[in-house]
Parts: C-alpha cells; sequence; structure tokens
C-alpha cells in the first residue's frame, strides 16, 4: 500500500509536468490547429533559462521561474509571428514540417550554443524530504512541482474564463471567421495563445530540471510527444482535458514503470494514445463531429 | 492534335526506349565509375543513401501524396524490414538468403501494414498522423526489448554484407517502376480520388478503407525493402537508427519534393544527400542550417520542387513533337 | 413496380429530428421531384439513401428489377450503395477538382474494372485491355454531355454550369438504376437551366433510369417531374402531380406562408 501510494505521489508529479506542456498543445491547436512540435522544444529552453538564472545569476527559484517563463512566451510569440504566421492558409503538413524545423532549430542551437553535453541541474530547493506516512516519502521538489501547477491552472482558469483576453481565446477556438467578423483581432489572441502556452511549458522545463537534476537539448522530444498523447487523451483543444490527460499518462506511466518493466514505458503513452484514437478519436471530454455533406 | 494513331503508337514506344536506355546507361556509367575507383568509397555510402531513400520516399509518396493519407510512422516498417533480413542473414549466410531476407522482410512488414493500416486508417489527417507515429514508437520499442532476437539498445552488428551497387540499383527502379504503374492504373486513380474528396470518392463505388489500407500496405512493402537493404549495406542496425525522427527525415523528402509526384521524391533524395554531403564541413551547424533551409521552402514554396507534376526524361528528348491538345478549345 | 421504398425513416441529430417517419417510393423508370423550403430535410434524406447517414429508424426497401427481390439497403455504405446502382450528385458539387475532367470520369467507372493489382503494378495484358475499354466508355459519356472536347481540362478550370454537368456525367458513369440529383440547376441562368432542363429528361430516357430530383427552380421541377414529393420540417406534407402540388394550399402555406408558387 504505502509502495502504491509512493509510486502515485511519483506519477502525479511526473503527470503535473506533463499537464503544463500539454495545456500550451491544446490551446494552440485549439485556435490555429497545428501540432506544434516545437512546443516539447520550448521546455527545453525553459529548463535551459532557468539553468542559467540559477547557476550564473545566483537567482532564487521564483525570480528564475518567472525570467523563465517570460522568455519562453517571447519565444513563442517570436515563433509563431516567423514561422508558423506566413503559413497560416497553407496545407496542414506544411505547417507540421515548418513545426518540426523550429523543434530541429531549437534543438540543434542550443546543442551548439550549450553543448551537447548533460548538464546538471543546480540544487536549490535543497535535499529536504517529509514522510507523511510510514515507507512514502515526498520531496521538496515535489511538493514545489503541486503547488507551481495548482497555482499555474488557478491563474489560466481565471484568464480564460473571466478576462476579455480568455473570452476572445475561446472564441476564436469555437469558430475563427466568425470572431474575426465580430471584430476580434485573431493575430493578437493568436499571439497571446502561444504567449501563455509557451509560458507554461518554460514553467514545466524549471520543474523537471529540479526535480529529476538533469537537462539536456534533447530533453523536449519525448515529453514533448507525450504532452501531445496526453492533451488528444483529455480531448485536444479541451483545456480541463489536457490537465486530466497529463495527470493519467503521468500515472499510469509511473506505475508501469513500478510494477512492471521501465523498458515499456514509453511505449504504454503510446499505446493509451491508439487506444484512444481508436475508442473515442475526440478524447475524453471531446465531442464527436459530423461532416456537413 | 495533328499526330496520326502510327506516329502516337512510336512516340509511345520512343518514349520507352529513351527511358529504358537511360535507365540502363546511369548504372553502367556508375558501375564502371566505381570498377575504375573513381567513385570512392565515401561517395558509395552517399549513393546507396540515395538509392534508400528514394525507396523510402516513394513508397511514402504513394500513402501521403497520392492517397492523402498522413504517416509518419514509416520508418517502422523500414524497421521491421532492416531485423527481418538482419536476423535471416546472420543465421544462413548465402546470397540466397538475402534474397529470401529481403522479400520476407517487405512481406513481413505488409502484414503489420495491414494490422496496423485497418484500425487506424479510421482516423484523418493529424489524429492518423500522431497514431501512426505512435505506432512506429510501439514496434520500435518491441525490438529494443525483444533484446535475444534484436540485441536490444546495443543493436544488431556483422551483418552480412550483400548489398552493392547492383542489387540498389535494382530495387530502386523496380520500386518506381511498380508504384508509377499503380498510380497510373484505374486502382491508382482510385487512391487519388480519396485524397481528393473523400465523400466524393465513396459516392462513385470505391471502398475507401480498401484502398487506404492497399496504400498503406504497399508502402509498408518497400519500406520492408528499403530497411532489408538498409541493414544488409551498413551491416550494423541499432533501434535508434529508426526513430520517429527518420519517419520525419522521409516526410521531408516527400513535402520537399512535391507531394503526389514521383520524380519530386527522386529528386529530394538526390538533392538532400547533396547538400548534406556539402554540409558535412559544417559539423555542428549542419542540422541549424538543415532546420532554416526545411523552414524557408514551406514558407516560399509550401507545395514542394515538384507540386504534383511529373518530370520526364522522353518529354525533354520529344519537345518539338508533343503540341498541346487542348489548343481547339 | 418501386425501385426505392422509404418506409418510416426518422434521423434524429442530437436531439434535433431532421427526419420524421418519412414514407414515400419512387416507380421504375419514374421522375420524381423532392422540393421543400431550405432545411426541411431533403439532403439529408438522400444522404439516408446513399448510406452517409445511418437513420435513427426505418427501412428502404431497394428493388432494382423484377426478378431480384427487394433488400433493406440501410447499414450498407456509400460504396456498396453506390456499386448496387444508387448514383447521387451533391448540392454543393464534390468534383475532384485537381484532377482532369477524363479522370473523375474514370473512376466513376473503376467499381466495374475486373483487372487485379498485380496486373497494374507489372502491366499485364488485362491492364490494357480493360484500360482501353474504361477510356472508350468515358469518351463515350463525355460526348454525350459535350465535355470531349475538355477532357484533358482539370475540373477545377471549368465554368460552373459544367462542373455540375460533369458531375452528373460521372454519376452516370457509375451505370445506376436510380439517379439522385441535388439541385442540378443551382447557380444557373435562365437560358443554361433549360438546357439542363432537356438533358436531364433525355438521359432519363436514354438510359432508362429511375430519377429522385431536389430542385428549386420550380420551373425544372414542374416541367419534367411526374410527380412531386414536398418535404417541410423533415415531414412529407404533400404529395402529387406538379398540377395538383401547384395548388395545394399545404404547400403554398409552407413556402411562402400564403403566397402561390411561381411556376
Amino acid at each position: 500500500m504505502a509502495e502504491f501510494i509512493q509510486q502515485l505521489i511519483n506519477g502525479l508529479s511526473l503527470g503535473s509536468i506533463y499537464a503544463l506542456i500539454a495545456l500550451g498543445y491544446t490551446m494552440v491547436y485549439g485556435i490555429i490547429k497545428l501540432i506544434n512540435f516545437a512546443h516539447g522544444d520550448i521546455y527545453m529552453i525553459g529548463a535551459y533559462v532557468g539553468y542559467i538564472c540559477i547557476k550564473y545569476l545566483n537567482l532564487g527559484f521564483f525570480p528564475a521561474l518567472i525570467i523563465s517563463m517570460i522568455t519562453c512566451s517571447l519565444l513563442g510569440i517570436i515563433i509563431e509571428k516567423i514561422a508558423y504566421k506566413p503559413l497560416r492558409n497553407a496545407t496542414r503538413i506544411a505547417a507540421l514540417i515548418t513545426a518540426i524545423a523550429v523543434s530541429l532549430f531549437l534543438e540543434y542551437t542550443t546543442m551548439f550554443i550549450a553543448g551537447a553535453t548533460v548538464r546538471t541541474y543546480p540544487q536549490i530547493l535543497g535535499n529536504i524530504t517529509f514522510k507523511p506516512m510510514e515507507g512514502v516519502i515526498v520531496n521538496i521538489q515535489q511538493i514545489f512541482i503541486f503547488a507551481v501547477t495548482i497555482v499555474l491552472m488557478t491563474v489560466l482558469q481565471f484568464i480564460v474564463h473571466k478576462t476579455k483576453v480568455g473570452k476572445a481565446m475561446r472564441a476564436v477556438s469555437s469558430d475563427k471567421d466568425a470572431a474575426q467578423l465580430m471584430g476580434i483581432n485573431t493575430d493578437k489572441v493568436i499571439s497571446y495563445t502561444f504567449a501563455i502556452g509557451s509560458a507554461l511549458a518554460g514553467a514545466a522545463g524549471i520543474l523537471v530540471g529540479i526535480y529529476y537534476n538533469t537537462i539536456n537539448p534533447l530533453m523536449g522530444m519525448l515529453p514533448g510527444l507525450k504532452a501531445f498523447v496526453a492533451a488528444v487523451f483529455g480531448g485536444i483543444g479541451i483545456i480541463p482535458g489536457a490537465l486530466i490527460g497529463g495527470i493519467t499518462i503521468g500515472v499510469i506511466e509511473t506505475m508501469v514503470s513500478g510494477y512492471g518493466s521501465s523498458l515499456y514505458k514509453d511505449a504504454v503513452a503510446f499505446a493509451i494514445l491508439i487506444l484512444v484514437l481508436l475508442i473515442k478519436p475526440s478524447g475524453l471530454l471531446g465531442k464527436n463531429t459530423r461532416e456537413k455533406v | 492534335m495533328k499526330l496520326s494513331k502510327n506516329a502516337l503508337i512510336s512516340t509511345k514506344s520512343n518514349k520507352k526506349l529513351i527511358n529504358f536506355l537511360v535507365i540502363i546507361a546511369v548504372y553502367g556509367i556508375v558501375q564502371l565509375l566505381i570498377f575504375l575507383g573513381i567513385l570512392g568509397d565515401y561517395y558509395q555510402v552517399t549513393l546507396a543513401m540515395i538509392c534508400i531513400n528514394i525507396i523510402l520516399a516513394v513508397s511514402l509518396n504513394l500513402v501521403t501524396g497520392f492517397t492523402g493519407q498522413f504517416s509518419l510512422g514509416h520508418a517502422g516498417f523500414m524497421a521491421i524490414g532492416a531485423y527481418t533480413c538482419a536476423i535471416i542473414t546472420k543465421r544462413y549466410d548465402s546470397p540466397l538468403a538475402f534474397i529470401i531476407g529481403i522479400f520476407a522482410a517487405a512481406i513481413l512488414a505488409a502484414i503489420v501494414g495491414v494490422l496496423v493500416g485497418i484500425p487506424t486508417l479510421r482516423l484523418k489527417g493529424d489524429y492518423l498522423a500522431i497514431a501512426t507515429l505512435g505506432l512506429a514508437e510501439i514496434i520500435r520499442i518491441l525490438i529494443l526489448n525483444f533484446d535475444s532476437f534484436t540485441g536490444g539498445a546495443r543493436g544488431l552488428g556483422s551483418i552480412p554484407q550483400y548489398t552493392n551497387w547492383t542489387w540498389l540499383y535494382i530495387f530502386t527502379i523496380s520500386t518506381i517502376i511498380v508504384i508509377k504503374n499503380f498510380i497510373n492504373s484505374s486502382h491508382g486513380r482510385a487512391c487519388i480520388s480519396i485524397r481528393e474528396d473523400e465523400i466524393a470518392s465513396e459516392s462513385v463505388g470505391i471502398n475507401l478503407t480498401r484502398y487506404k489500407v492497399l496504400a498503406f500496405v504497399i508502402g509498408a512493402f518497400f519500406a520492408g525493402i528499403a530497411g532489408a537493404l538498409y541493414s544488409s549495406y551498413f551491416y550494423y542496425i541499432k533501434p535508434g537508427l529508426f526513430d520517429f525522427m527518420k519517419s520525419i527525415d522521409i516526410l521531408v523528402i516527400v513535402v520537399l519534393g512535391g507531394m503526389g509526384s514521383l520524380t519530386g521524391s527522386i529528386l529530394a533524395s538526390i538533392l538532400l544527400a547533396i547538400i548534406s554531403t556539402y554540409l558535412q564541413s559544417f559539423a555542428e551547424l549542419r542540422m541549424i542550417i538543415y532546420a532554416i533551409l526545411l523552414l524557408l521552402i514551406m514558407i516560399f514554396r509550401p507545395q514542394g520542387l515538384m507540386g504534383t507534376k511529373e518530370f520526364s526524361l522522353s518529354k525533354i528528348f520529344n519537345k518539338k513533337q508533343a503540341p498541346h491538345e487542348n489548343s481547339a478549345s | 413496380m418501386a425501385i426505392i421504398t422509404v418506409k418510416d425513416i426518422t434521423m434524429i441529430f442530437g436531439g434535433l429530428a431532421a427526419l420524421t417517419s418519412v414514407d414515400f417510393s419512387l416507380d421504375r423508370g419514374e421522375l420524381v421531384g423532392l422540393i421543400g423550403p431550405n432545411g426541411a430535410g431533403k439532403t439529408t434524406i438522400f444522404n439516408v439513401l446513399t448510406g452517409v447517414y445511418m437513420p435513427t429508424s426505418g427501412t428502404i426497401e431497394y428493388q432494382p428489377n423484377e426478378d431480384s427481390p427487394p433488400r433493406n439497403i440501410i447499414g450498407l455504405k456509400p460504396h456498396a450503395i453506390s456499386k448496387i446502382g444508387i448514383a447521387r450528385t451533391f448540392q454543393n458539387i464534390r468534383l475532384f477538382k485537381n484532377l482532369t475532367v477524363l479522370d473523375n470520369i474514370r473512376i466513376a467507372i473503376h467499381q466495374n474494372v475486373n483487372y487485379g493489382i498485380p496486373s497494374a503494378f507489372f502491366r499485364l495484358p488485362s491492364f490494357y485491355k480493360e484500360e482501353e475499354e474504361i477510356l472508350k466508355k468515358t469518351k463515350e459519356i463525355l460526348e454525350i454531355f459535350g465535355l470531349d472536347m475538355k477532357k484533358d481540362e482539370l475540373a477545377r478550370n471549368l465554368p460552373y454550369g459544367e462542373q455540375r454537368k460533369l458531375e452528373i456525367a460521372r454519376a452516370l458513369a457509375t451505370n445506376p438504376k436510380l439517379l439522385l440529383l441535388d439541385e442540378p440547376a443551382a447557380g444557373m441562368n435562365p437560358h443554361e437551366t433549360a438546357a439542363l432542363t432537356e438533358l436531364i429528361n433525355w438521359i432519363w430516357k436514354e438510359f432508362d433510369l429511375s430519377i429522385l430530383l431536389i430542385e428549386h427552380d420550380m420551373s425544372l421541377v414542374m416541367k419534367i417531374c411526374q410527380r412531386i414529393i414536398v418535404l417541410n420540417y423533415g415531414m412529407v406534407i404533400a404529395e402529387g402531380t406538379p398540377e395538383e402540388i401547384r395548388n395545394d394550399p399545404k404547400v403554398i402555406e409552407a413556402y411562402l406562408g400564403g403566397d402561390t408558387l411561381h411556376a
């Protein structure tokens, strides 16, 4: 039992990180129907920015978190303006290849500047652990992951449901043309979406850094894909769906490597993806739509 | 069209003759260059990569460019082919085993293609892309875990090397001809109609599932061959070679050449190999330049080099004899 | 007698009834018009008939000739329905826009092609023989529609009227017994509509077809239809000869709340 709870806690921390990344995928897909393959790499950049802040600028966790989020949101806006905007009306496949190109660019530019080596993340939060019950250990990093995730989710819910920008985002996502006719500046809304999604990925990056202790330029690829799986699982384009999807994938993956074989843990996310797509392609919270003939 | 029927037939057979002569000549020249030692090892490796990439790209083009089914899992079928042929030739080391290995590779990849295709091809667009990506990753992870057969993450080494220029050329040309013939048949047109409009296609009696799966299976079959040739040429394979970045590399060739253009895929395979050779000297900057090139091409020429057009040798030779048919209308 | 008998078809979309207990039938060789205000459910009937939608309840019996027993076609996929002889056109033209006029027709002939995939791969004799037949048949159809001169043009480059014609030609190429035309005259000027009326009339007789026709242009409907079915709010509200329909108060009510129909 204690082991199960331990695995659950580990799964929840991993799942929170997936959820933070998945939100960016889901928001961008909801608005411009693009699988932003570069999103996983923005999360990687977030980890590196945090690393620089903590190691070289001697900043604390929260300043590093905020700087990393701001940097990532700016990066998100710039990427959208330079790479995706010219392709707004191009084919889906052209947009997808562009996203892959951006992803490669971010990965290899980071590799060029910072080197391909794995770097050890500075232990800024120390080595404090808690024992809420016999055989269960919660460390300070996990507590920070939960706290930051909950706060960011709350802020996001507030932005999406209570602010004018959020209303515009929901409008564009439900019908872009109609929103434009109603006088919503869609370009601006798309920029905001990229900014918010990227900021969340940046936060996830720094959290992963302190949790796993290591970062490298290609660290965004696999978590990026899994976060996308999480977004599809919950119903792509639906914000609470990304949260549920992220947590579910994180917990299942941890359970599989805890009780089964860690070699199969990467296959699990994809197996779940395929099952979801075959049983309910619109995802857990999605609605089925029908093509008009 | 003022040409008489006889003239038409003679241009047709002329066209075939020219194509045939060019195919033989290219083979002969390269073989001679290898024989004389002019074409060094490095260029031979590039040549092998070009041939393998052409097989991969042409077969993926059938699925994605012609049938309109967005697949990001082509490397998975290549992996199945590579491992099948490698395991067979490692056990029975003979030229016959190599040939059997190639066909076993192709058939096994095609069977997996059926199993994967039937459930997933119900999905559309991005969802299909992600599902195929996921399945290819699962194939790779399974290979990683069956280490008694596959050597796991360490990979398989000292695979007997049978692939040479002759085999590469035979399989590349056969792949191109077979897929070209298919596309220009009634079955191929059925596939193309699915890309154009699924609902209309169904309404005129095209069985969507059948033709989507068919294209997918043919694609998998040839990807299996490419994998077999690869493992026997480079005599070392590991699961990491067939990850989703490899699928993306193949997709990039198809998109760059033009979705729905076989000659585009061929040109793009050659062009990318040349660019990649040239970029070798830039070492670390190589991938950055590649990414920027890709980005620029997508922004300025999203339809690829050829669009859906085909480039034909005989057309160049016969330019004077080919007046446009519709000048009257 | 009846080629198709629609019995008690109800179609519900997310709680909204698009069709409610629709009953009607079409005799072999009959040309029937299906009319009704926008949103009455006309195209939904076509989609149910061609297997695009699965109705919530009801049956559709199809009997192309006396000798074959009637069969319920509900649950058949659209391609299977095309194979048993029901062809259609679409309200918002669905051609294979980036393919040539020739290929648009050749694709419709595909369901009758017998040569196998190996024959396609290796160009066996059966490939050449059948491809030649396909080409011959295609050209015959294009000649009927006066499109033979444009066979190598891309479908999207045809003028609107010819696109409509090509779509009908494509439907005919599947060798149907029952042809469903969804607003064939939409967007045509009176001159084009008159020519189209002639054409429909001609193919109806020439190919020995049964035709069900959705149309807003009353001049066309009244001129060629033997019988008219009127739909409103997903229900059949009237059925009869053009003359009867023209004077049916329920129909007049449904259309303009009192105004008369222009013939």
